[in-house]
């Protein structure tokens, strides 16, 4: 009976494996300046080769002036970026004044090193002001190790952005170069360069960039289009 | 009072020599200085009116609610203590859900009846409870079928066509009695409740009211509803015109 | 002594072998979908939102329950539907059929909208998932918010997002192109063009789609309320199966 034998009509029974993890792509940049903070993110959601949606910020708003890039599984994303917006309430609440971008910051940490021996699989970047004005990033890993940084780019084309970050702000192994602070300007034009580099070539980046400028007036939104395909 | 001073009446797990149990019957005292509340059961639905007494001004329109919803096709009018009755609505909406958790439909009146009256019971035999001073009706349309049940302090239930309890349920009674129940709808149900709550209610006593009205029958789909605020509004309005008619015939009979 | 016994190791460890092992060292929470249904399909239009799903409950590959109702109005504003398996669905729906319930009973004046139970089923499916016991479904929320359409989905894992049209299973590849071609074309559909999109993809759902239905239910949520048509029939043309090779 090699019919009933075969993997269709017996053999070993089939088990879907559940996996709680999932990539759903995204990618997040950020540069700091001497007076801001840029943080934008793509807005396509993904899932394999399908795409969930064309229009999903990827930026969570902690406070007037923190605000939180996350991309990797969804589901842990939404889930952090709730809990961080929860803690920040409760902070309000009991001290009754704003936590200051550098507190999220740590908080971040904590809150991602809670869940260590099951992490959230999110990469993490947050744009601030610290108490100065003075615009300051943090990026994370998974588990919550924390480093305080002017540039960077995270998600599923944080690897290939970053040396253009290095090249471009960080000035990194060139000589007789001139180096001064990265003006506003130029900023917003290089987290836009940078979606469309990567909309290029990551297919888990496109539809949309949405950039969230912190300045100590407050927070401003900016929008662009990128390939959908 | 024969009770008083007996020593039967302190509590409610002693009868009296002549067979009485006094904490019982003080419980239905307390039933009877509470706001009216009527139950009609028609031929395509249920009716549930209260009249519920504002003791003061400065209390919110609205506040104090005395009719309950308990499932998606069960209403409960009460009379009495509204703390007591309040207990008796989540032990009943307790019991509606455990039903629905279980079986997965939504509990026939006559089993969510026979479990709060053998609820209330139970608190007439011990020393260490008191019975609920309160007196509820239970009203639901289930196969197309209107069904009424009202049960008393003493845990006592029947199955009912109309009924009334609280401080005017004898004159609320005989108005019943005098409708055609099973001949008439909701939407004409809603006016004469309207009107025998309107109309017993004791404006000497008691200067302020509200009209409590819901309904649950074949027009709802079977769901519990209280009554439009428009509908409401205009059995209202029938009713107070009703009672201008009634006391322009008495002014010229004398 | 050996340290293999002294840190009470197996022996054999790491390969262990069934002697070693009691059933009682393994616990297995994540089960497999038994009777499932397929693909929801939603899209907003200019007043409202549209919502359809056949109603078959699959059993493997038979196609075993024909009149499964797999769109469920939850209030007066509010329909969600399901995909994925039947019995967590249920579970799910009667968990929220008795919220509805405690909050009438409340009587307040508030009425759950369909952002919060979106965003209550996206906490309650993520617990699931973080307990290593998820409840194997997808879950479509449509319905009215505050004069808006609100269409959102969420997933096993608790994966949640809102758009302007939503397919989930194979919906996903098969009827989310149509859907958006007809939004990219125009984005402000009407009632009538947003139920010719939904049909056509039912429709290309029922003939790719092996685990698909000809009888659907569909639900439009508008200001003026839910309504859900049930047992509907897709109109299907076989016609041209005698032109491909190796269907006889």
């Amino acid at each position: 009976m090699e019919v009933l034998n075969s993997n269709f009509y017996g053999g070993k029974p089939t088990q879907l494996h559940f996996s709680p993890y999932e990539d759903n792509g995204g990618t997040v940049v950020a540069i700091a300046g001497k007076d801001f903070a840029i943080i934008g993110s793509d807005t396509r959601l993904s899932t394999g080769y399908s795409i969930e949606s064309r229009n999903q910020t990827k930026l969570f708003q902690l406070s007037s002036k923190t605000v939180l890039g996350c991309t990797g599984c969804w589901c842990d994303a939404l889930s952090l970026a709730h809990l961080m917006q929860a803690r920040m309430q409760m902070y309000l609440h009991d001290h009754n004044k704003e936590m200051s971008s550098l507190a999220v910051g740590q908080m971040l940490s904590t809150v991602l090193y809670n869940r260590r021996f099951f992490p959230y699989y999110v990469s993490n970047i947050l744009a601030g002001l610290d108490a100065d004005g003075k615009g300051i990033l943090h990026s994370y890993d998974p588990v919550g190790h924390c480093e305080k940084t002017y540039y960077v780019a995270g998600g599923s084309a944080g690897a290939f952005l970053q040396p253009l970050l290095d090249n471009q702000i960080g000035m990194k192994n060139q000589q007789n170069v001139e180096r001064r602070p990265v003006s506003m300007e130029r900023a917003l034009n290089l987290v836009k360069d940078s979606f469309i580099a990567a909309a290029e070539r990551d297919f888990y980046t496109g539809d949309g960039v949405h950039i969230n400028i912190i300045t100590k007036d407050g927070i401003r939104e900016d929008r662009m289009v990128l390939r959908k395909d | 009072m024969s009770s008083i001073g007996t020593g039967y009446d302190l509590s409610a797990s002693q009868f009296s020599p002549d067979g009485r149990v006094f904490q019982v019957e003080y419980a239905q005292k307390a039933v009877e200085i509470g706001g009216t509340a009527i139950g009609l059961r028609g031929k395509d639905g249920v009716v549930l009116a209260v009249e519920k007494i504002v003791t003061s001004k400065l209390y919110e329109p609205g506040s104090g609610k005395k009719i309950f919803h308990i499932d998606e096709g069960i209403g409960m009018a009460t009379s009495g203590l509204i703390s007591d009755a309040r207990h008796l609505a989540e032990n009943a909406r307790n019991e509606a859900s455990s039903y629905r958790n279980q079986y997965g439909n939504s509990v026939p009146l006559k089993y969510l009846n026979d479990r709060v009256s053998m609820y209330m019971h139970v608190y007439t035999l011990y020393s260490a409870v008191r019975p609920f001073g309160c007196s509820i009706i239970l009203g639901s349309y289930e196969k197309g079928q209107p069904v009424m049940y009202m049960v008393d302090p003493s845990g006592i239930s029947h199955g009912y066509f109309g009924c009334a309890v609280g401080k005017a349920k004898q004159a609320a009674k005989t108005e019943i009695e005098k409708l055609k129940l099973s001949e008439l709808t909701c939407k004409e149900l809603v006016k004469e409740a309207a009107r025998i709550i309107y109309m017993v209610h004791d404006e000497l006593k008691d200067k302020n009211f509200e009209l409590e009205l819901s309904w649950v029958g074949k027009h709802t789909n079977g769901r519990h509803e209280f009554v439009p605020k428009a509908v409401l509004a205009e059995a209202e309005e029938a009713a107070k015109a009703a009672m201008e008619e009634h006391s322009d015939s008495d002014g010229e009979d004398m | 002594m050996d340290l293999k016994t002294e840190m009470k190791i197996p022996a054999d460890f790491p390969f262990g072998s069934s002697s070693t092992a009691s059933p009682s060292d393994y616990r297995q929470v994540a089960h497999t979908p038994i009777t499932t249904g397929t693909s929801v399909i939603g899209i907003k239009f200019d007043k409202g939102v549209m919502l359809a799903s056949d109603m078959l409950g699959s059993y493997g590959s038979l196609a075993k329950f024909r009149m499964i109702e797999r769109l469920v109005e939850v209030n007066k504003q509010i329909v969600i539907g399901a995909g994925g398996d039947y019995a967590d669905f249920q579970f799910l729906r009667d968990i929220i059929k008795q919220k509805v319930t405690d909050e009438t009973c409340l009587d307040d004046g508030f009425m759950l909208k369909p952002r919060s139970l979106h965003s209550w089923v996206t906490r309650f499916l993520y617990n699931r998932r973080n307990r290593f016991d998820p409840l194997w479904t997808n879950f479509v929320v449509a319905g009215m918010q505050d004069g808006e359409p609100f269409l959102g989905v969420v997933d096993k894992l608790g994966k949640a997002y809102e758009n302007e049209c939503v397919g989930t299973g194979l919906g996903n590849h098969i009827a989310i192109p149509y859907l958006r071609y007809a939004l990219d074309k125009k984005p402000n559909l009407t009632e009538q063009e947003a139920r010719e999109a939904i049909v056509k993809s039912l429709q290309s759902l029922f003939y790719r789609d092996a685990r698909a239905f000809d009888k659907y239910q569909l639900a439009t949520i508008t200001a003026d309320g839910v309504k859900i048509e049930n047992g509907l029939t897709l109109e299907t043309d076989w016609s041209m199966a005698d032109l491909s090779s190796g269907a006889d």
